[in-house]
């Protein structure tokens, strides 16, 4: 690789020297993300206009050398990580447009606004732009839409995707293109908005991002009940739905996850409960009042021990702080916390748990299930020590079980972290060889010198799972 | 194999989730993951692990204001200040040879001479009220003879708070029914150019049920020094006070001082290793306390109603490891008359930091002006009070509001200041 001569070339299209990074200081920080692993790129560049991503792309395809999108690192999956060096593409500064459409319900975006500013900005015109993953307050929207990013109100709302109606994107080979328009039915072509959304910064980087918002409901409530049997709690889940029902959130903390809170700063829930889950209804006040009574009949009718409702903002507030403790208090006892995101459809959700809790008796592992249930998306997290080997050894079985207990019961790998590096040796399992066949063709089509992202969804040959690499 | 003497196993607690990113200054401003939290945890386990130099580390390491917000934010309890310091330490003995001369001049007249020696503080107290009181400050200012000074001096010279000399008495007996016996903690720098605020402070703790005691001898706190890495003078520093201040039954150690309570309440932390000092420490530390907590608790008599509005900004150091949030905020809506606004982003330090403002000028300054501009989205152009409980935070509003020519409008008070005028009391 002509690595003068390509950042020479860069900072020919790039004149804010600060913007182009050779340092290894630089450099080592842009060698990670959230996941396992760390790699050092040979160039960082921070992108702030569509001409500076079709230059790069350019400069990238005539000397052969990978890229890598990131927006601000935060992927569980290993999305931004330069696992073959190259240049990574730092979108995360570009921040330059948020302008809401309110008669078209829309918003559009350069990448590196985040979820949070997109909401913020929709509630001024009393709208709301729902999908909340937890990292909505730092992670970029194009991190968002590559990675087809979910979070708890995924069960009513949906995730990104379901709120793109165009994109603007730079091809592999450096030309621009417009996908999708503004208005929500358009079947005119290929849904390519649709394929580059979740394609995990493989097929194109996008540079502008045109989404759809919704009204904001006008009430909303949080209801918690106990159980003293996790699979109890399940049936619970699994036949609120059924009922009708589809709260805003539906999360579960197991009794691993509520002793941890408790232990860490007490918030009074009863330790000998094997779950507690937290609804949250949304909608106009008078259904929200109907929907309550339900839930309340089914959970009683699966041995809820307390069914409590919050009557103020602030008891609402009480109940969804035990929910966020669980990260901080899990890993007080041990660092390296290996949060999966497998995903099963609602009716497996109780069978999903009594395999959970078979695996974590089999190889002797701290496995912690808190999550958003009520989407099947259950995020066991395993707590451990990366220093460990002999552990991480058992780890590493433990989640490839999982995987298989997710795609066995109709589920799927990943819910919404994506493929990245880690789970792309369990790619076949899920799809099988055509399928995986048909998307490298794909990949092949859009990207001939394979420049962008390379090493991400696809195994390399021989590549095993693996939690202990450096 | 691992360097020993940066807190390698400490990094390896960061998961890396980026939570840190939106509460860090110098992220904001400098917009570079090395000027992150994640960023330099990274760095010093690079750096502990010898894959980058201590050159590397040290371009994220010396932008940091320590402000420690991203241990607010942090989900997993990275304790981002142990890594800091050891990082920090490291460098210092690293770096001694190829210091920059002017820098190291600096911190040694402030660490070895001025800040622990109070009579040399007291010295420059007279001066610095000399100056002002002759009139030679009008003169300098006027002349433009500090045009030859650098930007910062000049910079400061526009600030300098008017020193009042008065004398203190060692004892102030509580004018309520006693509850609580307590030590007041003057600090170094508060004490020389704030003496009145300290003053004040007890005036009102008279008020809150409390017997004041000023101990004579005590010391430094050790913050600056800890921040700049000179561990061993910290220790030794935080030695001597809790020697001092253990003599008495004391039920509080009182501060008005952030950024020094902050320092206080870590003795524990500094000395938990120290077999013989730990369990001293830990007892000193536990009754480290804000004024604001206990005023907070009484009810004051409050003689006077100010029809003026008021915001707030908090010192990092109270919040973050004083976790000192509430109690500010409810006294100053128990002030008749006030009307007070929460000041936007008020998290987000200023960028005084201790002696940051001295040692990396144009980049406080940066952070400041991110901050001046919340303020003027907060204030709206209205004419208001900035509420202040730390003295650097207060030099550098003071400054924010010079540099945004603000001054017709915008006044920068200590907490304490306000209580105290509230409640007619007085010098």
């Amino acid at each position: 690789m002509e690595l003068q001569k390509v950042e020479s070339e860069i900072r020919k299209v790039i004149l804010d020297a600060e913007r182009v990074m050779r340092d290894p200081a630089d450099l080592v920080s842009y060698s990670y993300d959230a996941s396992f692993g760390s790699y050092m790129p040979d160039i960082a560049v921070q992108a702030l206009t569509t001409d500076e991503v079709v230059n790069i792309m350019k400069i990238a395809n005539h000397y052969k050398v990978p890229v890598y999108p990131r927006g601000q690192s935060t992927s569980l999956s290993g999305g931004p990580l330069p696992v073959q060096g190259g240049i990574v593409l730092d979108c995360s500064q570009w921040i330059s447009k948020l302008e809401v459409f309110p008669e078209d319900m829309l918003v559009v975006v350069s990448p590196g606004v985040t979820a949070k500013q997109i909401n913020d900005a929709a509630l001024k015109h009393g709208l709301i732009y729902p999908p909340d993953p937890s990292s909505m307050n730092i992670a970029t929207i194009g991190g968002n839409l590559a990675e087809n990013s979910g979070g708890p109100k995924g069960l009513k709302y949906g995730v990104t995707k379901d709120y793109v109606v165009g994109l603007e994107v730079v091809t592999p080979e450096g030309n621009v293109m417009r996908t999708g328009g503004k208005t929500i039915k358009n079947v005119t072509g290929y849904d390519v908005t649709n394929l580059i959304v979740g394609s995990e910064g493989t097929l194109a980087v996008i540079t502008e991002a045109t989404l759809r918002l919704y009204p904001k409901p006008q009430a909303t409530v949080t209801l918690m009940a106990l159980f003293d049997n996790l699979i109890d709690s399940g049936h619970s889940i699994s036949n609120i739905l059924s009922a009708g029902i589809i709260p805003a959130k539906l999360e579960i903390m197991d009794q691993a996850s509520i002793q941890a809170v408790e232990e860490y700063q007490p918030t009074g829930l009863p330790i000998d409960v094997e779950a507690m889950i937290l609804i949250e209804l949304d909608g106009h006040p008078v259904a929200i009042e109907q929907e309550i009574e339900v839930v309340r009949k089914v959970c009683t009718k699966y041995n809820a021990r307390k069914v409590e409702i919050a009557n103020t903002e602030e008891q609402a507030l009480a109940l969804w702080k035990a929910r966020k403790l669980v990260s901080p208090a899990i890993v007080r006892n041990k660092p390296t916390k290996i949060s999966e995101d497998a995903t099963v459809p609602r009716s497996k959700i109780p069978e999903m748990f009594t395999r959970l809790k078979e695996i974590r008796q089999k190889y002797d592992v701290e496995l912690v299930i808190f999550g958003h249930a009520g989407d099947g998306n259950l995020h066991p997290n395993i707590i451990a020590d990366a220093n460990d080997l002999e552990e991480m050894k058992r780890v590493e079985k433990a989640v490839t079980e999982i995987f298989e207990a997710a795609i066995e019961l109709g589920g799927t790998l990943s819910g919404e972290h994506g493929i990245g590096t880690l789970k792309a040796p369990f790619l076949e399992m899920e799809l099988g060889e055509v399928g995986v066949d048909m998307m490298k063709r794909i990949k092949q089509a859009w990207d001939p010198n394979n420049i962008l992202n390379p090493g991400k969804i696809f195994a390399e040959k021989g590549q095993k799972f693996s939690l202990t690499n450096g | 194999m691992v360097k020993q003497e940066l807190a390698y196993k400490e990094t390896l607690s960061c998961v890396q989730c980026g939570y840190c990113l939106p509460a860090c200054p110098t992220y904001i401003t400098f917009k570079k993951e090395k000027h992150s939290p994640r960023g330099r945890i990274n760095l010093v386990k690079m750096a502990a692990e010898g894959k980058i130099s201590y050159e590397d580390m040290e371009q994220g390491i010396e932008l940091c204001l320590g402000c420690r917000a991203c241990e607010t934010a942090c989900p997993s309890n990275v304790p981002y200040g142990t890594i800091l310091e050891s990082a920090v330490a490291s460098l210092v003995t690293y770096n001694e040879e190829r210091m920059k001369k002017r820098q190291k001049l600096i911190k040694y007249m402030l660490f070895e001479h001025i800040i622990p020696n109070k009579k040399i503080l007291k010295i420059g107290e007279v001066g610095l009220s000399l100056y002002q009181k002759t009139g030679v400050q009008k003169v300098v200012r006027k002349s433009n003879i500090l045009n030859v000074f650098p930007e910062k001096m000049k910079a400061f010279e526009n600030i300098l708070p008017e020193v009042e000399r008065h004398k203190r008495q060692s004892f102030y007996e509580s004018k309520q029914i006693k509850k609580f016996n307590v030590g007041f903690f003057t600090g170094c720098v508060m004490d020389t150019m704030f003496k009145k605020i300290n003053t004040l402070s007890i005036k009102l703790l008279q008020m809150a049920h409390c017997d004041v005691s000023v101990v004579p001898k005590q010391g430094c706190c050790g913050a600056l020094h800890n921040h700049s890495g000179e561990h061993d003078l910290t220790i030794q520093l935080a030695k001597h006070n809790i020697e001092i201040f253990e003599k008495y039954q004391f039920d509080y150690i009182v501060n008005s001082i952030g950024g020094c309570g902050a320092m206080l309440i870590e003795y524990d932390v500094l000395l938990k290793n120290d077999s013989k000092w730990a369990e001293r420490a830990k007892a000193f530390a536990e009754k480290v306390v804000d004024i604001s907590v206990l005023l907070n608790q009484v009810e004051l008599p409050f003689e006077k109603s100010f029809s003026q509005l008021v915001t707030y900004q908090p010192s990092c150091h109270m919040t973050n490891v004083q976790k000192c949030v509430t109690p500010p905020v409810e006294l100053i809506q128990k002030i008749p008359g006030i009307s007070y606004v929460p000041l936007l982003e008020k998290d987000m330090c200023c960028g005084s930091a201790g002696i940051y403002n001295f040692i990396n000028y144009e980049a406080s300054m940066a952070i400041l002006d991110k901050k001046m501009l919340h303020v003027k989205n907060t204030l709206h152009q209205e004419k208001a009070w900035i509420i202040t409980s730390n003295p650097g935070c207060h030099l550098q509003m003071k400054l924010g509001i010079e540099r945004e020519k603000m001054n017709d409008k915008v006044e920068v008070y200590h907490l304490v200041e306000v209580l105290a005028d509230a409640c007619d009391i007085h010098i």
